[in-house]
């Protein structure tokens, strides 16, 4: 699983309230949501994002609420992966169940300028910095959770489960 | 190495004697929870992935507290969602409109969860229901989906940091001001991924909304949960009122923590966490030249009946300030019943504020007090992000309810004194 795109960098503690504000959430629907991702922070995101580009961000990215819309409107905007110093511990929970792809590196997290051309290569966690010409390597996720990512996210790898039962 | 409460409880779910911390287990759930904005992803979840039917009716808990009574067309079209799926999977523990309450304040005061549960739900504040002795968390919708159909959750073992609590708080101070003082000591990710397991003498003194407070607000330290030991309080709390028998689980003596930190109790004072974070904590005293717009007193934090009782010996016979919005929002029908019943809610209107049904409304910005463009507020909520109660230039400072009802009074933030 590879991703290639331009970066988009933001700072600390990046709450899930400014991902998706509480304010739209009267529709579980992705593709409305996704037309306000970030916009509280960064009004230019939506327009500017393309489908592969790198979500860098510093320590305790998607701090806050429970939900689940955060990642699945970063994922829906096309974003390829996210990398931060640290992810806030739910929100990493539910980007594993949605399947959007997240590193904690935060060496990469600290140099990666915005609007670097990066490459991941999500199975071996490592990040290519075209721009700079630099590599990091991102620890990998562990076995149990791979398999749930492989499967397509939670609920794809527990029907996968009740079949080889 | 011993376990700490939070891993003892673990390994009872997962059918292991031991685990220890970074160990990933399945893990058997006694309650799985959603509300009226994380329900529908899960229904649609629960949908797509054909489970048949939920793990058992009387686990399932959906309580509509967001958005409610519908604010909009699509939220009432996301309350119906949830509404169909409780009534066609017989879900007993639907709480719609006249029934609901805001889901925190709710479960502990109906007996819905109990000591030694392994709960999930979600909603971030779940974390609530460690004041009772259980492990309770927060997750994501597909969480929700996964947990109602098979009753089992993945978890990695939490390592955890030791709150040792001395000492008796000060009589102008609440849960709130221990909660914001703590996270104002370890920042916002300061437990991530942990348990935070509040222990020591100093237990015996906080009430069960204090300590429901407390736990409600350890995902603002980003952990995983928050947990008091059960103690005598906490058997009175539950006694005649948890559906399920309580277990109790206790701290081997030789559990590991990361950290152990003492807190002194009787040197805590009222605190408030200025914007943009919940780590950015003063002391109220130094804040009385900031002027408010309007004040919140209510929500999954401090909606409970000790808040609305700090609130009308605070603002009775008094009259809020001019200029100032005071809203109060009772956490759950029987408090809002209470209130009544105790003349309070007259109070609280003769001081000129208003008081809603139970609702988290405005606490996330969704209704029922948003903020314009420079306006300030000052909430007994749980988060102040940019934006979190309206427009991105308004301003959220969190308090406890003496110290938000006391600046309601001057319309500056006060730190109330007796």
């Amino acid at each position: 699983m590879n991703t290639q795109g331009k970066v988009v960098k933001y700072l600390d503690n990046v709450d899930t309230d400014v991902i998706i504000p509480a304010r739209y959430l009267n529709t579980p629907n992705a593709k409305e949501l996704a037309l306000h991702c970030m916009e509280d922070i960064d009004a230019d995101f939506v327009k500017n994002v393309h489908a592969g580009d790198v979500m860098v961000a510093g320590w305790n990215f998607g701090c806050g609420s429970s939900r689940e819309h955060a990642p699945l409107v970063i994922k829906t905007c096309g974003t390829g992966c996210v990398i931060a110093k640290s992810f806030a511990r739910i929100f990493y929970r539910n980007a594993i169940n949605i399947g959007l792809p997240i590193l904690e590196c935060e060496e990469a997290a600290e140099e990666i300028a915005a609007q670097d051309e990066v490459k991941v290569d999500f199975d071996t966690g490592e990040i290519f910095d075209l721009t700079t010409g630099k590599t990091y390597r991102a620890q990998p996720f562990p076995p149990f959770i791979q398999s749930i990512i492989k499967s397509g996210g939670l609920l794809a790898s527990l029907k996968e489960g009740t079949r080889n039962e | 190495m011993g376990m700490t409460m939070t891993q003892k409880i673990l390994a009872a779910h997962a059918g292991l004697d031991k685990v220890v911390a970074g160990q990933l287990i399945n893990a058997k759930l006694d309650i799985v929870l959603g509300n009226d904005i994380t329900t529908p992803v899960a229904v649609n979840e629960f949908k797509k992935a054909e489970f048949g039917s939920v793990f058992d009716k009387d686990r399932v808990v959906i309580v509509l507290d967001h958005f409610v009574p519908n604010k909009d067309i699509k939220a009432a079209e996301q309350s119906k969602t949830c509404r169909e799926f409780a009534c066609s999977h017989c879900v007993s523990h639907f709480y719609d409109v006249g029934k609901m309450g805001i889901e925190h304040a709710l479960l502990p005061e109906q007996g819905i969860v109990t000591a030694g549960d392994c709960i999930i739900g979600a909603d971030s504040h779940t974390c609530t229901y460690g004041a009772l002795g259980a492990f309770s968390t927060g997750v994501g919708s597909t969480d929700m989906a996964a947990g109602m159909a098979t009753g089992m959750a993945w978890f990695k073992v939490p390592s955890a940091i030791k709150f040792n609590l001395s000492g008796e708080l000060p009589s102008n101070c609440s849960g709130k001001d221990v909660i914001l003082t703590i996270i104002g000591m370890i920042g916002v990710d300061g437990a991530l991924y942990k348990s935070m397991e509040f222990v020591g003498d100093g237990v015996h003194s906080l009430s069960m909304d204090d300590r429901l407070c407390i736990c409600n607000m350890a995902i603002e330290a980003g952990a995983k949960n928050g947990i008091f030991p059960v103690d005598d309080v906490t058997v009175e709390y539950m006694k005649g009122r948890c559906e399920r028998e309580p277990v109790i689980f206790e701290a081997d003596a030789d559990a590991e923590y990361e950290k152990v930190i003492d807190v002194d109790l009787s040197a805590i004072v009222p605190t408030v966490a200025c914007p943009h974070l919940p780590e950015n904590t003063h002391p109220a005293s130094e804040l009385h030249d900031v002027k408010v717009d309007q004040v919140v007193i209510g929500s999954c934090t401090n909606g409970r009946m000790e808040d609305m009782e700090a609130a009308y010996n605070i603002l009775k016979g008094k009259k809020v300030a001019d200029g100032v919005r005071c809203i109060i929002i009772p956490g759950t029908m029987q408090i809002l019943r209470e209130c009544v019943e105790r003349g309070w809610y007259t109070a609280f209107i003769d001081a000129g504020a208003v008081v809603s049904t139970p609702t988290c409304g405005p606490c996330l910005g969704g209704y029922m007090g948003i903020l314009a463009a420079g306006e300030r507020c000052i909430a007994t909520t749980n988060r102040n992000f940019v934006g979190r109660m309206g427009h991105v230039d308004s301003e959220v400072y969190l308090a406890s309810p003496h110290t938000a009802a006391a600046s309601a009074l001057t319309g500056y933030i006060t730190e109330y004194k007796e």
